[in-house]
């Protein structure tokens, strides 16, 4: 565990030097994010009747994503996991005592969460003090703000254990330029990252429910809103939790059968 | 000219040699913009309208404005890696030769793969042109192909704003994407849906409007000023300052060193 430990604080205070970059991005967030929320706000104007949910709650679901996007971003993949597959250096990681997997699951998670540390609390900080029906709203009960934080963990957590398999599969493919913006396309779709899973059509929210894809940022999400409250919260967090052990298990076996035919290139 | 195919042809070589990663990233950039489309379709799916707009009438803009982008983006991407150059000191080197700069920056990249969005843009805009209900009489064809034009204009001096400003900064300006995938995303819907604010610094600080917005209202028939379909053109003027910015920030290199 202690390993572990250290890989994360490694990765973690190396994310967190590059602060100048970090508020590049917060402002480029915030215009993104104010964009998105115009665009909504075309369509309530249009017919209010039709959104799924109060405004503000939608609104508060935009500045969510931009605040833990870092968190959530699915085009994000560290190179130097993928160099060291196709240069042949995983030979190296493999003679450490330490499980793989492990190593590089927490060296992902370290480099998400410091960029997450560095962007989210000034996107908060002023979507709290944006006028009315603009601004971030408080979570709407006492139970969601209790289940949203175990949400978010889960759903980051099946996020990094998803990413992995892009991972694992460069192990075959050697060059993972084309699987990587393949997965990046269909994660963002599915995962409710271009539109909310609550605004597309009843069957396909029924289809899209079912998929691991909806238990990484749009269940905590919607859990914050309250969207999803009660009993129905609480069945989120179980299919997350669900589909984090399957990814977790599913990963590491396929990792397992990967090492057993890794050829490496060079010496 | 000639030189400039011989690029192309190399560069189309080198690409080809990872065959499956090569059509997997087509394939990925059509998902993508797929997804994008999808999204447009199942908003409208559920709200019918924006702003008195129909579903119909969207889709032109959204191909006009992926049509411009893929193509500019095919050919002008290669500012995108320019950060890069200058931080490595590649660009020492191409001052050395005996070609303009922005000639070598062109040929240095090509993204090929960026075909697959292209491809969407092509079906995108095959679909919306019989559907869209627009009386296709010649100067309405002239107007599309004018928007399409002046898209490329105006994202072509983007991209040469994006490399001209990293001059200075030596970092590429993450910022600089609210303007170029920004607006690719969000010109998925005429301007004017986003208030008069943004509409009004979409028409005079960055292009977007001239080639998007104006000439899409003539196209639907919303308005029946004809010289809308020229204001696509403007956006080539656009081009000018930003590579005059480009010029002024090569005049002012100072190399990293390295």
């Amino acid at each position: 565990m202690r390993q572990y430990l250290s890989f994360f604080r490694i990765r973690f205070t190396g994310g967190l030097q590059y602060r100048a970059a970090a508020w590049a991005g917060v402002a480029t967030q915030f215009a993104w994010g104010f964009m998105t929320i115009l665009l909504y706000e075309a369509f309530y104007r249009s017919s209010p009747d039709g959104f799924p949910m109060e405004f503000n709650a939608l609104v508060s679901y935009i500045w969510l994503q931009q605040a833990l996007l870092a968190m959530f971003m699915p085009w994000f993949f560290d190179p130097e996991t993928f160099d060291s597959i196709v240069s042949g250096n995983v030979a190296y990681e493999l003679c450490r005592p330490c499980d793989l997997y492990g190593m590089w699951f927490v060296k992902n998670a370290a480099a998400r969460l410091a960029n997450t540390v560095l962007r989210c609390f000034p996107i908060i900080a002023v979507a709290i003090f944006l006028p009315a029906p603009f601004n971030i709203g408080a979570p709407a009960n006492a139970l969601c703000a209790v289940l949203f934080p175990i949400s978010v963990l889960l759903g980051f957590a099946v996020m990094v254990a998803i990413s992995m398999l892009v991972y694992i599969s460069a192990f075959y493919t050697l060059s993972a330029g084309g699987i990587k913006v393949l997965a990046v396309s269909v994660i963002e779709f599915l995962s409710g990252a271009v539109i909310p899973i609550p605004f597309f059509p009843d069957a396909v929210q029924t289809v899209l429910n079912l998929l691991p894809f909806a238990s990484m940022q749009s269940a905590p999400f919607l859990i914050y809103v309250g969207y999803v409250t009660g009993k129905e919260a609480a069945l989120t967090i179980a299919v997350q939790a669900f589909w984090l052990i399957v990814t977790l298990i599913g990963g590491r076996a396929w990792l397992k059968r990967a090492l057993k035919r890794v050829v490496v290139q060079g010496g | 000219m000639k030189l400039y195919f011989k690029y192309a042809a190399i560069l189309v070589k080198s690409q080809m040699q990872y065959k499956a990663s090569f059509f997997m990233t087509v394939a990925g950039q059509f998902i993508t913009s797929f997804s994008s489309f999808f999204a447009v379709y199942f908003l409208f799916d559920r709200f019918n309208e924006v702003d008195g707009y129909t579903f119909s009438e969207v889709l032109i803009c959204f191909a006009a404005v992926l049509m411009a982008f893929s193509m500019a983006e095919c050919f002008l991407r290669g500012f995108d890696t320019f950060p890069q150059l200058i931080k490595s000191g590649s660009l020492d080197r191409m001052l050395l030769r005996p070609r303009s700069v922005i000639f070598q920056v062109l040929t240095s990249t090509m993204e090929f793969s960026r075909i697959g969005r292209f491809m969407q843009a092509a079906v995108t805009l095959g679909y919306a042109i019989p559907t869209c209900g627009v009386d296709w009489t010649y100067d309405k064809v002239l107007t599309l192909i004018a928007m399409i034009i002046g898209g490329i204009a105006v994202y072509a001096g983007l991209f040469i704003l994006y490399a001209a400003i990293s001059f200075f900064t030596i970092e590429g300006l993450e910022f600089m994407n609210i303007f170029t995938d920004g607006t690719r995303e969000f010109g998925q819907y005429p301007m004017s849906i986003y208030g008069k604010g943004i509409l009004k610094f979409f028409t005079y600080v960055i292009p977007i409007a001239l080639f998007q917005y104006y000439p899409f209202l003539y196209l639907v028939g919303r308005s029946v000023e004809w010289w809308y379909g020229l204001l696509p053109l403007i956006g080539l003027i656009f081009i000018v300052p930003c590579y005059g910015f480009f010029v002024f920030g090569l005049s002012r290199y100072k190399s990293t060193g390295s």
